[in-house]
């Protein structure tokens, strides 16, 4: 274990999140049983309100997630000193492999609370409720995949071990052939290249023909596709900003670290080149997930404008992330090509 | 929906309207940050610190073993290691420890060598025959001496060593040299009786830095009994050091921060007929509930903000003006003489964001309850 202020935060604040994701767990289970929008009776009163305290407490636990996602990779970089041959995050990660799930979980929270406040949003926009056996199966089933990730985490930092002097003799020699690989394994530039910008392309032309679509006709198809292709692309431009992105704002085309670029000396530019990509990816998904719900009359209206809106959010956040990760392809001194 | 600037407006005049009640919550807020971020500064300063001073130490330190224990090197190494391919300049130091029964403090002392004459931190000179000596600040105030003062020491046969103070080192190092007396050599060989061929340890540098590891093995093939200290294992143990020390002291902390949470949630909840009906009337103009949530949240938010601010610029003035007095000693070490350290102002996002999470995270989810319940009242319970 590693006492280390940032430990120690991240490990007290999956407790917090934890704890407000069980109450809201138990005020679930009270609101799945006894909903009826039909009565009004004190009881039914009282578990339309709770469905605010839950809403709440949603949105502060996404909100913490997205903190400790950062202040995980952060963290992870603060601690690489103590390792033999770790030069950054990757290294601390790779001390003790089960940071890169800790790494993973954190980001498939994050989307999924994410889509559970879309889900939230639309039925909130709706006089009678209509999702909300659905939205609080859905939190009661999001619920173990945080406790998940708070114990995986717990894991990874009670399982790291320092290197450091032992009364003995130096630990180098006690560790001889333990030390930690310091770089990812990335995909050759030049075909990646490619990749990405067809995938971007994509992208780009699935969210403007959904745009173009005229409302009432049906094609709900092309909402699939697009949100199904929309993770298509996070994971393609997730390789890519390791592939590629990353040697052209370092300028060295031997270091493809995917933490670096969040540091001061790359101007912080990892902040809006990550969240352009989360953003744009995440709102378009949002809006292939609440699509199913356009059968329900009372709300269709209501998701068909929330889609059109979120759509457009899409494909400024997900140009904005193209331009961010093309801009040092092109004016800076750096070519990956003689 | 009302606008979010409207209700931030509203937000700050009932906090206003409310003035001893919020006040108490922020007071208590902020010395809470301020003592955590203290630790931060405080714990961040000292490793900045310690690593800056690293970064000139040798590539590696060769340290004879006897029984597990650091025993005096012998000299005559030198000539293997200088064998060894990739190595670069080899050094012997010469130095030990010394009570001062006088003062009740430990000294330095140390043998004056090449590098030592680049230090262009003395006022005086480095001594250059055996009856003189350069000191430290710290020791120079401890014995009220003075250049050109004299300077006795006490060997162990009891025979005092009469020394001629010609060099005091500068505040400015006062980290590295507070509790340093720096003679010659010889002189310091004969003070403490050490066999003439040998060294306390063998400073070795190493030309290429990627090689530092292999040139660590080969010198522990040919000399099975020695331990060579890497630099980078010197960083990664101070670093780890004061983690942990931050660390523990954070630890003893968290029964703050939950007393703290109890606290808000004590206030929070405990809303008074006024404010309930102040609710309810704004529920009865067409306010709904998400509305007075926004406008809780907000409230929340311009107290965490104020406090976190307040808090931060305490423990700036108390960590870079007065030193860190309260938390110093905790996180310094042990050891009588300390160097007096100023630490270098220097505030990362990082631990900005740490702190954030360790105080704002715990202060919001532990109104979050309360202000809910605030928030559902009735206007007709409220008004009759």
């Amino acid at each position: 274990m590693i006492f280390h202020t940032g430990v120690l935060a991240l490990v007290v604040g999956s407790l917090i999140v934890l704890i407000m994701a069980f109450f809201s767990v138990a005020l679930a289970l009270k609101i799945i049983i006894g909903w009826d929008i039909t009565k009004s009776t004190a009881k039914q009163l009282l578990l339309e309100r709770q469905t605010y305290l839950v809403t709440t407490i949603m949105k502060y636990v996404m909100g913490f997630q997205i903190l400790s996602l950062f202040l995980f990779v952060y963290t992870a970089d603060d601690i690489h000193k103590l390792f033999v041959g770790a030069m950054c995050a990757t290294g601390s990660l790779n001390a003790n492999p089960i940071g890169w799930s800790v790494l993973f979980a954190k980001i498939v929270i994050f989307f999924l609370c994410a889509m559970w406040l879309a889900i939230n949003r639309v039925d909130e926009l709706a006089e009678d409720y209509p999702l909300v056996r659905f939205k609080y199966k859905y939190l009661i089933a999001l619920a173990p995949v945080i406790a998940l990730e708070a114990y995986w985490q717990l894991d990874y930092f009670l399982g790291l071990r320092a290197n450091v002097i032992t009364s003995c003799c130096s630990s180098l020699f006690s560790d001889e052939g333990a030390t930690v690989a310091s770089s990812l394994s990335s995909l050759p530039v030049g075909p990646s290249l490619y990749v990405f910008y067809a995938a971007g392309a994509v992208e780009i032309a699935l969210l403007s023909a959904l745009l173009m679509r005229r409302a009432g006709r049906n094609g709900a198809w092309l909402r699939y596709i697009s949100g199904a292709w929309s993770f298509i692309f996070f994971v393609v431009s997730i390789a890519s900003i390791i592939s590629f992105v990353s040697i052209y704002y370092y300028e060295t085309p031997v270091h493809h670290c995917p933490f670096d670029i969040l540091q001061k000396q790359y101007m912080f530019i990892g902040y809006p080149l990550y969240g352009s990509l989360f953003g744009g990816v995440l709102f378009s998904m949002a809006a292939a997930v609440v699509e199913p719900f356009k059968k329900i009359d009372s709300i269709r209206t209501e998701i068909h404008n929330a889609q059109r809106r979120w759509t457009k959010i899409s494909i400024v956040l997900i140009i904005m992330f193209i331009i961010i990760a093309t801009w040092p392809i092109i004016f800076s001194n750096f070519r990956a090509y003689g | 929906m009302k606008g979010n600037g409207r209700i931030i407006e509203y937000a700050l005049s009932t906090l206003a309207r409310r003035k001893f009640k919020n006040f108490s919550v922020a007071a208590v807020f902020s010395v809470l940050i301020a003592v955590l971020s203290s630790i931060l500064f405080l714990t961040h300063a000292y490793k900045t610190e310690t690593l800056k001073l690293l970064d000139n130490s040798p590539a590696i330190i060769l340290q004879n073993m006897s029984g597990g224990r650091h025993e005096l090197i012998p000299t005559e190494y030198i000539k293997t290691l200088s064998g060894i391919a990739g190595v670069g300049q080899i050094a012997p130091r010469y130095w030990g420890y010394y009570y001062d029964s006088l003062t009740s403090a430990n000294y330095t002392l140390m043998a004056v060598d090449e590098g030592m004459q680049d230090v262009k931190l003395i006022e005086g000179r480095m001594p250059q025959t055996d009856t003189e000596c350069a000191v430290g600040r710290g020791v120079a105030d401890l014995r009220q001496a003075g250049l050109k003062d004299d300077f006795f020491l006490i060997t162990g046969a009891e025979q005092s060593v009469n020394l001629k103070i010609v060099g005091i080192f500068t505040a400015n190092s006062a980290i590295l040299t507070n509790d340093l007396v720096v003679m010659t050599k010889d002189g310091l060989v004969k003070f403490f009786n050490m066999p003439a061929d040998r060294a306390t340890d063998i400073t070795i540098e190493v030309n290429n830095p990627a090689e530092v590891s292999m040139v660590a093995r080969k010198i522990r093939h040919a000399f099975p009994n020695s331990r060579p200290i890497l630099k980078s294992e010197l960083i990664r143990t101070y670093d780890n050091i004061f983690n942990w020390r931050g660390g523990i002291v954070l630890t003893m902390f968290f029964g703050a921060i939950a007393a703290f949470m109890i606290f808000v949630w004590d206030k929070a909840t405990g809303i008074n007929a006024q404010e309930r009906q102040e609710i309810g009337i704004l529920k009865a103009i067409g306010w709904e509930t998400s509305d007075v949530l926004t406008l809780k949240f907000w409230e929340g938010a311009v107290v965490a903000i104020c406090s976190f601010f307040t808090g931060l610029i305490l423990a700036y003035v108390h960590v870079f003006y007065f030193n860190a007095q309260f938390l110093a000693p905790v996180l310094k070490g042990w050891s009588v003489l300390f160097p007096r350290f100023e630490p270098m102002p220097y505030i990362d996002i990082y631990q900005i964001f740490v702190l954030f999470f360790l105080t704002v995270v715990p202060y919001v989810a532990a109104g979050v309850v309360p202000s809910w319940k605030a928030a559902i009242s009735d206007p007709d319970v409220v008004m009759r």
